[in-house]
């Protein structure tokens, strides 16, 4: 499945600006075995894996059979309207972790994520790696850590009716969750509640991040994104 | 998916939740409804939704007094307050749905969670990707506003004609009924799916042809497609893709890199 990989900035849009800004604060490591190559000792290797993320801060850990680090919950009762608890809890992606899937790291900085890069390439898990973030980006961190790129999978974007899709704001949101579990219409809604502050950006992400269902989300860089489209200061 | 009439108590949250807007509120039943030919099977609703387990009688009569006194309903915008989304048993072709919109569903002629294959996400120790081919994934329906397979076979349709291989593994190619012409099962024409992914190879000097071709059929889909494009990189981890494409014009700022620490431990 390509679920980082169409991550939408300015850089795709139908008409781009001269110059997009770069995105700085949205890079994933992840990890993958493979039958039967790799996957012997397969649940420790992932969830070594997870330990070594949680050493840099990530923003989201999650494995893409459970999860993320904020999930939703069937157990709710009334009172969750004024006590709910909005924490991430990485340590029940460690632990579900139960046999195949991807395990994969957000991080909202570069050294964040170079670093944990070296560390992997140190940990020798021998499962499969990759980064996926801006190609410049991660030619630079392989290049930084003594690393030559094995493949490389280029994002050329969106084709077709691209009449359908929602506006560019919305769209930098639901795309990451590339499953596409995060709706236009949940994302736009959750702007218009922190425009009309009925929400705090840091809510609405959480609302958002539950639906995604392997943990690549991004809250970070949601909430950036949702403050700069309702002018709230960082 | 349905949602249970008796259970249901019309506050909305799963409409905005719904990828594919295929949820609303009927005005006469008072009721959400799920309209199934859009339905694509994904449980964003059911999963992704939490869940309280309110007395429906209850929250109708409260719902019922603030609307009288034009109270703004303010809801947890995540929550089925009285679990009332509920699955329903699923037949061939509809299961074809799941398997293409819930990420959490193996496909069973990939075994992986997803609608595609690894691609070169292993490739480090697959060898899926040689160098010199070119690896595409062209995805239908993402982002966000899902497709039909009467869609996607007119892409494979062209795609065959043109000599592509369309990869194996892959669980569009696995429902075809005819790889050499891209014909796809006459039973799931009509099913729609969040996305589904084609796979072929070719030689990489082939790319700004395969690419070109992509991009002169975009108008025969009513639908988006999400392309992308892998090589294997050289021993110096160089690739002459990335040149290519932007010789050609294409936008290709993000993407993913394999950075070959895979190796082979089972004996």
């Amino acid at each position: 499945m390509t679920n980082t990989l169409h991550r939408y900035s300015e850089h795709y849009a139908v008409e781009p600006a001269p110059r997009p800004a770069p995105v700085r604060d949205d890079y994933i490591v992840f990890a993958m075995a493979s039958k039967n190559i790799n996957d012997d000792n397969l649940i420790e290797k992932y969830r070594a894996f997870l330990r070594l993320a949680l050493k840099h801060n990530p923003v989201n850990i999650g494995d893409a059979t459970k999860g993320g680090t904020i999930r939703p919950r069937s157990d709710m009762n009334p009172a969750a309207h004024w006590t709910r608890e909005h924490r991430s809890d990485p340590q029940q992606v460690i632990d579900g972790v139960e046999g195949h899937t991807t395990v994969a790291a957000a991080f909202d900085n570069y050294p964040a994520m170079k670093a944990f890069v070296e560390e992997l390439k140190s940990a020798g898990l021998g499962i499969s790696i990759n980064i996926s973030a801006p190609m410049d980006d991660a030619r630079r961190c392989c290049d930084e850590t003594g690393i030559a790129r094995h493949s490389v999978e280029y994002s050329l974007g969106f084709r077709g009716r691209v009449d359908k899709l929602p506006d560019a704001t919305t769209l930098e949101i639901s795309t990451m969750c590339g499953h596409g579990m995060i709706s236009a219409n949940f994302a736009k809604k959750m702007i218009d509640w922190v425009k009309e502050n009925r929400r705090t950006p840091e809510e609405a992400v959480c609302y958002m991040a539950r639906f995604c269902a392997c943990g690549v989300f991004n809250p970070a860089r949601a909430e950036r994104i949702i403050r700069q489209a309702c002018g709230l200061k960082g | 998916m349905r949602i249970d009439r008796d259970k249901c108590v019309a506050c909305g949250n799963c409409v905005s939740i719904c990828p594919m807007g295929a949820i609303h509120i009927d005005p006469k039943a008072e009721r959400a409804t799920v309209d199934q030919d859009e339905c694509v099977e994904c449980f964003a609703c059911y999963r992704g939704m939490s869940k309280e387990h309110l007395n429906p009688t209850m929250v109708r009569a409260i719902r019922k007094a603030a609307k009288f006194f034009r109270f703004r309903f303010d809801p947890e915008p995540d929550i089925c307050p009285t679990d009332a989304i509920a699955p329903q048993e699923l037949a061939w072709p509809r299961i074809v749905r799941r398997a293409f919109s819930d990420p959490q569903v193996p496909h069973e002629s990939t075994g992986i969670h997803g609608r595609g294959t690894a691609e070169v996400k292993t490739n480090d120790v697959t060898d899926r990707v040689k160098e010199g081919e070119a690896g595409f994934v062209v995805e239908f329906g993402r982002p966000g506003v899902g497709a039909r397979f009467r869609d996607i076979e007119r892409i494979t349709t062209a795609l065959a004609d043109i000599g592509v291989e369309f990869e194996p593994s892959n669980p569009v190619t696995s429902l075809m009924r005819d790889r050499s012409r891209g014909l796809i099962r006459e039973d799931i024409l009509d099913e729609k799916i969040l996305s589904a992914i084609v796979e072929i190879k070719t030689p990489l000097g082939e790319a700004p042809r395969v690419l070109k071709k992509i991009e002169n059929l975009r108008r025969e889909v009513d639908t988006v497609i999400s392309i992308g494009v892998s090589t294997r990189c050289d021993a110096h981890g160089d690739d002459p893709l990335g040149a290519m494409l932007a010789r050609e014009g294409y936008a290709a700022y993000r993407g993913k890199t394999n950075l070959g620490l895979g190796r082979v431990t089972v004996e």
